[in-house]
């Protein structure tokens, strides 16, 4: 009989779940008890909503239990590997029966994500054994010339998986024609974009799949150095980073005269970012690297003819990279199969905010967007009604319900007024105020923006202005014309995509809600019931009990009432804080 | 655009009595005259410190060569550095999007009020430095903050203030 095998999932979302201490749980169960079983590592599945995660594997097939602590640890020991009979409530996924949270994996399709959650990051073994640098070996045993790679990653349709979707394989075709003693290949992993973490993900759960996809691009266009930006602020992807690096020289994939091609040096190394957004923008990047103000510079010349210390770089996302062994090992049609006419493969999104199964997914282009909130997603948290989805982050837009039904796709996404981006997809419900979301983005974009061009530095702190003002219930007639006038400004002015994309979340929310703009500059009234300075709290004098909580809790005393009687609100000292609204046990608290 | 300043000498007078120069040494040996080593200068300096001190700036600049200018260029436009003496515990509250639609203000707030501190700040006792950050990619179990490097997801008010005061708990009983 085979060995049981034990599984924790332990990504940041995973530890920061608890994670950990599950693992040092079940490793004390079984060493003090002695117990025949292998414990074992791996990163995040994608089912963040249920961590921490602990996968049993025994002779029956494979069974993962969610939202595991120690107790249920201590559970699972004793009645699944011990007693041999699973605790059928707790598993969230199993080929062997139907869970309620099965709806997870409908539909998806992994390539990017192959491994993730399948191994342990940290043993390139593990990697090998389902199928990893064998894209490397086809190249070698087949003799692949970088045309021909370069040819397949063009006809598989792989489009940069960063946000800009410019084809790769045509991008690594124009590093490889520049001639030069020196080339650089770089790996942009400086996830910027708030509520977007696939790249996080997919580097602490299968970094050797970027790092052959590095290779592999390398060997295509003629680079000899590598360079991996990664943001600061993931010192877990960092450190399986680094791990996987020295793995990958030992086994001698990377080093001199790789697997036996003669001159095909390659090595790579971490440059970790230090916190600043528009270091995802290419150029601002390699201006990073070089030790400087991460600031942008005018293209042409590109970074293929003078990218990094003015040598033919080439740089891609992590997500793209990831994809590259994959279509190699398995041919361009592999790929291609899936997804729409002008947007082929499949795409990962990060999916949070007001859902029900918040996670990572990977689906095939083209899924209905309604599909992925509410098949993959389970709908809305609390069954709230959905409001938008946000896609693309500071640079994106808001979705409003009515175009639900769109593919989700590059042409179609685009056409609503917000980009595909990275991935990140935040799902909004009837409590979330949108002109709240666009100042919240401009907020963001405005303190990220590298001052160098003048209309993104102050177009955008002028945008912040109005948006505050309107939130605070001090808009004024006009203000969404000055908006509107000022988005145009800034998007044509500015020189990279941070300021050209800025203004997107306040026009798609303009777009689709302008009567929530309306309602809080004419009536001074947030639709949402979110912005603070524009709530009113009254009580019902029908359900008021007189318990005197309201009161007692009210920072500012701005109740007042006797015991058994009907209380009131005093309106001039109020503060809306919202303390006597969420302690009320009679709901006899509104608020408009 | 992020605005910072660096201390004003009489500022820097008051906290710069405990500097060790000495510590930065063996980290000059190693990127000097290496090519982009302005950045890891930086970090190496702010991983010893938990800032960059004044003096350091100098030193470097006379060891290395590089320029004063493009050193505090650099170090005031990257949000990873700080210019004044941070506290033991560095909290870090999460306000990326999913965050924010999770309620990460009323973390913030309530921190803020245990703490004593806004943003950015230092509690006078020097145990814990306030600051916000743009996304920590733990977006599914939002609200999240980090305090140094571990993460804490699905907070509400009550029980970010909690951990934080576990942790002054600890601190008091390991003096």
């Amino acid at each position: 009989m085979a060995q049981t095998k034990v599984i924790v999932g332990l990504g940041s979302c995973g530890i920061a779940a608890g994670a950990n201490k599950v693992y040092n749980k079940l490793k004390a169960i079984k060493d003090a008890e002695n117990l025949n079983f292998e414990l074992a590592k791996t990163s995040c599945i994608g089912m963040c909503f249920r961590e921490p995660l602990v996968e049993v594997v025994d002779e029956n097939g494979s069974m993962i239990y969610g939202d595991v602590n120690e107790d249920k640890a201590l559970e699972i020991v004793q009645q699944h590997i011990i007693g041999h009979n699973p605790i059928k409530d707790y598993v969230v996924k199993t080929d062997l029966f139907k869970t309620p949270d099965n709806s997870f994996f409908d539909g998806q399709v992994k390539i990017a994500l192959r491994n993730c959650g399948y191994i342990d990051p940290e043993n390139i073994h593990e990697y090998e054994s389902r199928n990893g640098y064998q894209a490397l070996r086809k190249i070698v045993n087949e003799k692949m010339q970088p045309e021909t790679i370069i040819q397949t990653i063009i006809d598989s349709g792989l489009r940069g998986r960063g946000g800009g979707g410019f084809p790769t394989g045509l991008k690594w075709r124009f590093a490889y024609s520049n001639k030069a003693d020196e080339k650089y290949i770089i790996c942009n992993a400086d996830e910027g974009d708030p509520g977007a973490f696939m790249d996080r993900s997919l580097l602490e759960g299968d970094p050797h799949a970027v790092i052959e996809g590095m290779i592999i691009g390398a060997y295509a266009i003629g680079a000899t150095n590598g360079i991996i930006y990664c943001r600061a602020e993931y010192p877990l992807a960092i450190k399986r980073l680094n791990i996987a690096l020295s793995q990958a020289r030992e086994h001698e994939y990377l080093g001199k005269n790789i697997m036996g091609i003669d001159g095909f040096n390659l090595n790579i190394n971490i440059k970790e970012g230090a916190g600043a957004f528009v270091c995802g923008e290419e150029t601002a990047l390699m201006a990073s690297i070089e030790g400087k103000r991460g600031m942008p510079s005018k293209r042409p010349p590109f970074p293929a003819e003078q990218g990094l210390w003015r040598k033919p770089s080439n740089i891609n996302n992590v997500e793209t990279y990831a994809n590259v062994p994959y279509i190699i090992a398995n041919g361009a049609e592999s790929y291609n199969k899936y997804g729409t006419e002008k947007s082929k493969g499949t795409k990962v999104f990060a999916l949070t905010g007001k859902i029900k199964h918040g996670g990572l997914v990977e689906v095939p282009m083209g899924t209905p967007l309604r599909d992925i909130i509410y098949k993959l997603g389970g709908g809305i948290q609390n069954d709230k009604k959905f409001k938008a989805v946000q896609l693309g982050g500071p640079s994106g837009g808001c979705i409003p319900e009515h175009l639900i039904d769109i593919q989700v796709d590059y042409d179609q996404v685009t056409a609503t007024g917000a980009i595909m981006g990275s991935g990140g997809m935040v799902v909004m419900d009837e409590t979330t105020c949108m002109v709240d979301v666009a100042r919240f983005f401009l907020d963001f974009t405005q303190k990220e923006s590298c001052g160098k061009c003048t209309f993104c530095r102050i177009g955008t702190k002028r945008m912040l202005e109005i948006l505050t003002r309107i939130t605070q219930g001090e808009g004024e007639e006009g203000d969404i014309e000055k908006l509107e006038e000022l988005a145009l400004q800034v998007r044509e002015s500015s020189l990279c995509g941070l300021g050209q994309t800025a203004p997107n979340p306040v026009l798609t929310t303009i777009k689709y809600f302008r009567h929530e703009y309306e309602a809080h500059i004419k009536d001074k009234k947030c639709p949402a019931h979110s912005c603070k300075k524009l709530l009113t709290y009254t009580i019902d004098p029908e359900k008021c009990t007189g318990c005197t909580v309201c009161a007692v809790k009210c920072p500012v005393k701005a109740i007042d009432g006797e015991r058994k009687k009907v209380h009131t609100i005093n309106q001039d000292i109020c503060i809306k804080c919202g303390d006597c609204y969420s302690n009320c046990r009679f709901d006899a608290i509104t608020k408009n | 655009m992020r605005v910072q300043r660096l201390l004003t000498e009489t500022e820097n007078k008051k906290i710069a009595d405990n500097v060790d120069l000495k510590l930065i040494e063996p980290l000059i040996e190693k990127y000097k005259g290496k090519k982009g080593n302005l950045i890891p200068l930086l970090q190496g300096v702010q991983s010893i410190y938990g800032y960059i001190p004044r003096s350091a700036f100098e030193l470097l600049s006379a060891k290395t060569g590089l320029k004063l200018s493009d050193m505090y260029g650099v170090a005031t436009f990257y949000a990873q550095f700080r210019l004044s003496p941070v506290g033991k515990h560095i909290v870090k509250v999460c306000h990326g999007t999913a965050c924010h639609v999770q309620g990460a203000d009323a973390i913030s707030t309530a921190i803020k009020d245990a703490l004593g501190v806004s943003d950015g700040e230092t509690t006078p006792d020097k145990l814990f430095t306030l600051e916000t950050v743009a996304c920590l990619g733990c977006c599914s179990l939002a609200p999240v903050m980090m305090i140094d490097e571990e993460s804490y997801g699905k907070l509400t008010g009550s029980s970010a203030v909690k951990i934080i005061k576990e942790i002054k708990i600890k601190e008091k009983e390991n003096k």
